[in-house]
C-alpha cells in the first residue's frame, strides 16, 4: 500500500467506492470474517477519541490475526495505541495526543517505540486531523485551515503546504486529505444493512467513514431497520458506505460507551501498571492473559470480571440521572 | 514565604485563573486546573459563562463530584447544551466565537510559547516524547489564551524545546508574521505571580505577585528576563467562599492532587 504521507489520487478513490458492492444486503458477520477484510500493510483509521467509543474488539481481534504494519490514525490515541505498538500491529501513528490517558502521566509504552525510532508518531493539532479526514470525506485533496501555523508541530509535518490565499493574501495552512483503506467504528446500534446510530459524542466518526475505503462497525446492539426508520435523525453513517456489521455488546471495553458504560478503571489500571512497570515483559504478560489467551470477546470480559462491568455500567447509568 | 497557608499550590492556581473569567464568556477549557478553573468560576462569579470541550461539548455545567476524567469523554457532556463533532467544535474557535481558550503545558517560554510534545533531557542527549498537543495547538493558534501552569525553573524556560502551541513566537510582530492574525497568549498564572505580555516585545511582564511571594521568588524559578514595573500589586489570597467551591467540586482531589 501507498505511504500515507502523500494524497491518494482521486481516480483510485473513486474506483475503490466503485468497486465495492454498495446494494441493501445484509453485512452481519463475526468479529473474526471482520478481521480478515483488513490487510497488513493498509492504513486504519480508528473511531472514537481518547477512551470513547474505541473500537477495542475490533483492535482485539486484529491483535489476535497478527496484524502487521498498519498506519493508524485517530484523533486522540491512550490505552489503545501503546496495544497497537507492542502487538506489533503497528509501526505508524497518525494523532494528536497519545498516552494512556490523562492520569496516567506519560505512556512508557509509547516513549519506548517513539524515542527509540522503533516506531513513529506523525504528530498533528487536534482540529488538523479532523480537517485531514474531511478532506477525504469531501472528495478533495486538502482543507484550508488557519490552525498550526507557526508552530513546530507545523515545521516538523512536511506533508503540508503553507499557501497564500488566491481570495484574500492570507497565509494559510493546507492540510492533506487522509483516507484510509479501512475504518473501525463502534456504534450504539446499526441495523443488518451499517445504517448506524451513535449517541452522545460523535468525534470525527462520520468524516472517517466517508474517507475510509472500507467501514467495519461493531455496534452494541444490532436493531431492525424499522427501529433505525423510527429515528431517521440519529442515523449518522449510511449503510452505502459500510461494508460489515459485527454486533459485540461492550464493544468498547475497557473504554467507554456514551451512555452505557463508564471506562472500566480498574482494568486499566491493572494495564498501565503493567506496561509502565516493563513496556516490553509487562506488555508481554498483558497481551498473553487478556488478548491471546480468551477463546472469545465474552471471555475477555469475564477476565475483566462481572462486577467491574457491571460498575462502569452502574456509573453511566448514575450519570443520566438527575 | 513566613504564614502558614490554608491552601495548596493547585487550589491556588485554581482560584487566580477562575479570577480571569468574565460572565457572560464563551471559554475553551482543556483538561485539568483550566477545567476546574472554568467549573469554579461557573460556580461563583460567572453564572453565566459557557464552556466549550474540544470533545465536542457546547455548555458544560459540572457537578460537584462528577468531574470528567478528559475533556473527550461522556460525563463532561452530562447536563451540556449541545454536543457536536470534535471538528465542529474546534471550528467554533477559528470563526472566532471563542472569548479565552484556557490551558496548561508542560513548558512555556518568554513569549508565552507552550511545548507538550517533546523535551531535551537534562543531559542534553536524549529527547523525552511527551504526549502533544491533542487540541493545544488549536485553543493556541485560534483564541486568546490564559495558561496556568507550575512555576518551575525547568517549565519557565528562555526558549521551549518545541513550540507545540504557539503564544507570541519570537516576539514583536512574529505572531502575526507567522500567520496567526488572531489571538496570542493573553495571561500567564502560575502558584507565584500572574504574568501578562509587553505589548510592543511581546514578552512577559510580572503583573502581580500571589501572597507572600517576591519578586525575587518568581526570578529563582524562571530561566530568562522577566519585565518587571515598580510597585507591583500583590494578588489577593484565595477566599474560604472561592476554597469551598473548589473542594466541593473536585472532593477526590482528582484534578486539585
Amino acid at each position: 500500500m501507498a505511504s500515507m504521507d502523500g494524497v491518494r489520487p482521486y481516480t483510485e478513490l473513486r474506483d475503490a467506492v466503485a468497486r465495492r458492492d454498495r446494494s441493501l444486503r445484509s453485512k452481519t458477520m463475526s468479529l473474526a470474517d471482520a478481521a480478515d477484510r483488513v490487510f497488513d500493510g493498509e492504513s486504519l483509521g480508528i473511531g472514537g477519541s481518547m477512551m470513547s467509543r474505541t473500537p477495542m474488539a475490533m483492535l482485539w481481534q486484529l491483535m489476535r490475526a497478527r496484524r502487521k504494519n498498519l498506519v493508524c490514525s485517530r484523533p486522540i490515541i491512550t490505552s489503545e495505541g501503546d496495544l497497537l505498538l507492542g502487538s506489533g500491529m503497528s509501526r505508524h501513528v497518525i494523532t494528536s495526543w497519545f498516552s494512556q490517558g490523562i492520569m496516567w502521566g506519560v505512556s512508557k509504552v509509547m516513549r519506548h517505540y517513539v524515542e527509540k525510532g522503533l516506531a513513529r508518531y506523525d504528530e498533528w493539532s487536534h482540529l488538523a486531523i479532523g480537517m485531514r479526514w474531511r478532506a477525504g470525506a469531501m472528495g478533495v485533496p486538502f482543507m484550508p485551515t488557519r490552525t498550526m501555523l507557526g508552530s513546530d508541530v507545523l515545521t516538523a509535518r512536511g506533508e503540508t503546504h503553507v499557501m497564500q490565499c488566491p481570495f484574500t493574501g492570507e497565509q494559510i495552512l493546507l492540510v492533506p486529505a487522509l483516507n484510509p483503506n479501512v475504518a473501525i467504528i463502534h456504534v450504539h446500534r446499526s441495523d443488518i444493512y451499517g445504517n448506524a446510530q451513535i449517541d452522545g459524542l460523535p468525534f470525527m466518526d462520520i468524516d472517517l467513514a466517508m474517507a475510509a475505503d472500507r467501514v467495519i462497525l461493531t455496534t452494541e446492539r444490532i436493531v431492525s431497520n424499522d427501529q433505525i426508520r423510527r429515528t431517521p435523525d440519529q442515523t449518522k453513517i449510511p449503510f452505502f458506505c459500510v461494508d460489515a456489521v459485527v454486533e459485540v455488546p461492550y464493544g468498547s471495553a475497557p473504554h467507554e460507551c456514551y451512555g452505557l458504560y463508564e471506562p472500566m478503571m480498574k482494568h486499566l489500571q491493572t494495564f498501565t501498571d503493567l506496561v509502565n512497570d516493563d513496556p516490553i515483559e509487562g506488555m508481554k504478560a498483558y497481551l498473553d492473559r487478556y488478548v491471546y489467551g480468551p477463546a472469545s470477546w465474552m471471555e475477555f470480559l469475564e477476565l475483566i470480571g462481572m462486577d467491574e462491568v457491571q460498575e462502569a455500567v452502574g456509573r453511566a447509568r448514575d450519570l443520566q440521572n438527575d | 514565604m513566613t504564614k502558614e497557608r490554608d491552601y495548596t499550590d493547585n487550589e491556588l492556581l485554581s482560584v487566580l485563573s477562575a479570577r480571569e473569567l468574565k460572565d457572560g464568556q464563551v471559554v475553551f477549557a482543556g483538561i485539568g486546573i483550566p477545567l476546574l478553573a472554568a467549573c469554579l468560576a461557573q460556580r461563583s462569579h460567572c453564572p453565566g459563562l459557557t464552556i466549550l470541550f474540544e470533545g465536542g461539548v457546547i455548555g458544560a455545567s459540572i457537578e460537584p463530584g462528577k468531574l470528567p476524567p478528559s475533556t473527550n469523554d461522556q460525563r463532561g457532556a452530562r447536563r451540556a447544551n449541545m454536543v457536536l463533532g470534535s471538528s465542529e467544535v474546534l471550528l467554533l474557535m477559528q470563526r472566532g466565537y471563542v472569548d479565552v481558550g484556557f490551558m496548561g503545558g508542560a513548558q512555556v517560554d518568554q513569549y508565552g510559547n507552550l511545548n507538550s510534545s517533546v523535551v531535551n533531557a537534562r543531559d542534553g542527549r536524549r529527547e523525552i516524547r511527551l504526549p502533544g498537543s491533542g487540541g493545544g495547538n488549536d485553543i493556541a493558534s485560534l483564541s486568546n489564551l490564559i495558561v496556568a501552569i507550575k512555576h518551575e525553573k525547568r517549565r519557565f524556560v528562555e526558549q521551549v524545546d518545541f513550540i507545540t502551541s504557539p503564544g507570541w513566537l519570537r516576539g514583536g510582530e512574529t505572531r502575526n508574521d507567522g500567520g496567526l492574525t488572531h489571538g496570542g497568549t493573553l495571561r500567564v498564572i502560575t502558584d507565584l505571580a500572574v504574568f501578562g505580555f509587553d505589548p510592543k516585545l511581546k514578552r512577559m511582564t510580572v503583573d502581580a505577585l500571589n501572597p507572600d511571594i517576591s519578586i525575587n521568588d518568581v526570578r529563582d524559578q524562571t530561566g530568562f528576563d522577566l519585565i518587571v514595573v515598580r510597585d507591583l500589586p500583590v494578588t489577593k489570597p484565595p477566599t474560604g467562599a472561592e476554597l469551598r467551591v473548589l473542594r466541593e467540586l473536585d472532593p477526590d482531589r482528582m484534578l486539585l492532587s
